[in-house]
């Protein structure tokens, strides 16, 4: 077996990967080493993670401080317009360049020992470069060019800003792909966000599992015992799930259906979601066409770590940040339009409820996680099942399906170089197949 | 009695009523007409409206209490309120603002003692024959972070 580079420190254990994308082996959530290879390989490598809205560097001199998987980043507009993003580290000895979370700066200085950036990352000036009276300072050969932290490629989408910090992949648009670009579009495109506000929920749980979580279209009308009662979202609705070619992206989406008629599923199903429950203020529920079509829910990822949402009138994206294996941020900031009525913005702050740490229908999410990451304590070697709608990762007109969860494997066993390697000998055989893997690196 | 104590005496009862209960009676605290929201103080700084929990109406209080008890899935949790002395900002009749320094500890399922949130209410209260009820209550915890998930209201 191929060992990882790099990080990695003493000898792994043996591991196998099932075959079958239906199957995931709980290990993945908790092996240390498997963790600090994700650094690597997945947000350090060929994939392009979120940064920040373009809103929230409006003005020249914007910054925010935000992070590709555990490593700080800048991102800035500087004066001639542009976004620029660079690691948040001091080139001289690793200090945060930046502390605050956002701001307006003409430049940077670390406080270790005053080394100054401009706001593309360039190192400008370095305190007593030249000594004091004679003595001291920098030799003769030290050139302020060969010192700086890494730039990032940018990519600016509807608005949103990804950034890499490989050279190793496609633009943006082929990354994504035509229809999560689409989209992406339907919400976002021509309009100006504005942010209604910023939370951060922390996860005693892998940030798989999150991944996870977002494209289970099987588990929303389940756990989320709110939607289905006031029929935002159940599984007969009008909807479907994309699955991008990777896997890695999906988008599960539902609209009213105008010629539903009471379905008789439900309650054959054993599952909560025929209460007698009723809200003392309904108000929550009267929302507007959010871009003028029947679409009430609309659940986007973008692999690795992004989520753009629409449920209701209630628009936020998240970002899905690992801190370690059972460590994961979750950054919310909810969204308006500067085109909001007044009517409009009020909507949205009374379904700001629905989401968020709090919220209605994503509270459930904050807890099953870390239930998840309990429940597999002792069982590294045994692993997830997913077969609803199949084995594949396809796209799909029904949401009863596991197929974007599937997709999200595909994507990641590609990243990682976890490939089932049918020439290597046959781990212990149980009582399903599986076999060795082998993990290939990236160039 | 003074607005002070009349606060005092209020918000003692209101987080006898979280911690203890029983929670059905927590929407009572406010008028009908109400503002209640959870934020943190980077988005009260900088003037962004949004809330983890946004109410503006005692329904909306009441309809988060029902959710809790009816529909929402979550790990048993109790808090432990520990409040300061409600400062006096402004009176002008009934209409008064006062600000409360808050410390909530949580115990989850069988779990230890956490922090849980530390901040400030900021308060309107109308008080009438004595009484006190919360026109207005932003409770802007001090950091952005929250820990798994915010069920019950602070």
């Amino acid at each position: 077996m191929d060992r990882l580079s790099g990080t990695v420190v003493g000898r792994a254990p043996d591991r196998s990967w099932p075959q079958s994308l239906s199957r995931v082996p709980y290990w993945v959530f908790q092996d240390e080493e498997v963790y600090r290879a994700e650094q690597d390989r997945i947000f350090h490598g060929p994939t392009w993670s979120y940064l920040c809205l373009e809103a929230e560097l409006a003005e020249p001199g914007d910054f925010c401080a935000t992070f590709i998987g555990e490593q700080p980043v800048l991102v800035t507009r500087d004066v001639d317009g542009e976004i620029y993003a660079f690691e948040n580290r001091c080139a001289h000895r690793g200090a945060l360049i930046a502390m605050a979370d956002h701001g307006s700066a003409r430049e940077f200085t670390c406080v270790y020992h005053a080394w100054t950036y401009n706001l593309q990352g360039d190192l400008t000036a370095v305190a007593f470069a030249e000594g004091v009276q004679g003595r001291g300072g920098m030799p003769a050969g030290f050139c302020m060019n060969d010192h700086g932290p890494r730039k990032l490629r940018i990519a600016v989408v509807h608005g949103l800003v990804f950034g890499t910090l490989s050279n190793d992949l496609p633009d943006i648009e082929e990354y994504l792909g035509e229809q999560i670009l689409d989209r992406i579009d339907r919400v976002l495109g021509g309009r100006t966000p504005v942010v209604l506000g910023r939370f951060t929920q922390r996860l005693p749980n892998n940030w798989k599992l999150y991944a996870e979580n977002v494209r289970d279209s099987y588990h929303a009308s389940i756990l989320h015992l709110f939607f289905t009662t006031f029929g935002i979202n159940r599984l007969s609705q009008r909807g479907g799930i994309i699955v991008d070619r990777s896997g890695g992206h999906h988008v599960s989406y539902s609209a009213i259906d105008r010629t539903a008629v009471a379905d008789s599923e439900y309650s054959q199903q054993n599952i909560r979601s025929e209460s007698e429950y009723r809200l003392a203020d309904p108000s929550i529920l009267e929302g507007f066409s959010e871009v003028g079509d029947d679409v009430t829910l609309q659940i986007l990822s973008v692999y690795p770590g992004f989520v753009l949402q629409q449920i209701q009138n209630s628009v936020a994206v998240r970002q899905i940040l690992p801190r370690g294996t059972d460590d994961t941020v979750l950054n919310w900031t909810y969204l308006g339009f500067e085109s909001d009525t007044e009517e409009q913005r009020l909507v949205r702050m009374k379904q700001s409820n629905l989401v968020g740490p709090a919220g209605y229908v994503s509270m459930e999410d904050g807890g099953i996680g870390g239930f998840v990451q309990r429940g597999i304590a002792g069982a590294s070697d045994e692993y997830a099942t997913l077969q609803m709608g199949g084995e594949t990762a396809e796209s799909s007109e029904s949401r009863v399906t596991e197929a974007s969860v599937r997709g999200f494997w595909q994507a990641y066993r590609a990243s990682m170089g976890f490939v089932a390697d049918d020439a290597a000998p046959l781990h212990e055989i149980g009582e399903h197949e599986r076999s060795r893997i082998t993990r290939e690196g990236h160039a | 009695m003074d607005n002070q104590t009349a606060i005092a005496r209020a918000q003692a009862h209101y987080a006898r009523c979280i911690d203890d209960g029983p929670l059905d009676d927590w929407p009572l605290f406010f008028t009908e007409d109400c503002h209640y929201r959870i934020t943190t103080a980077d988005n009260y700084s900088r003037g962004l409206p949004a809330g983890v929990i946004w109410a503006d109406t005692r329904g909306m209080l009441r309809d988060r209490v029902s959710a809790l008890q009816e529909a929402n899935i979550y790990e048993p949790h109790v808090y432990r309120h520990m409040l300061g002395l409600p400062a006096v900002l402004s009176e002008s009749g009934g209409d008064v603002r006062s600000e409360t320094p808050f410390v909530v500890m949580r115990v989850t399922g069988g779990g230890p003692t956490d922090v849980f949130a530390t901040g400030r209410y900021v308060d309107r209260y109308h008080l009438a024959d004595g009484r006190a009820l919360l026109r207005e209550r932003v409770v802007v915890c001090d950091s952005k972070e929250i820990d798994t998930l915010l069920a019950l209201p602070l």
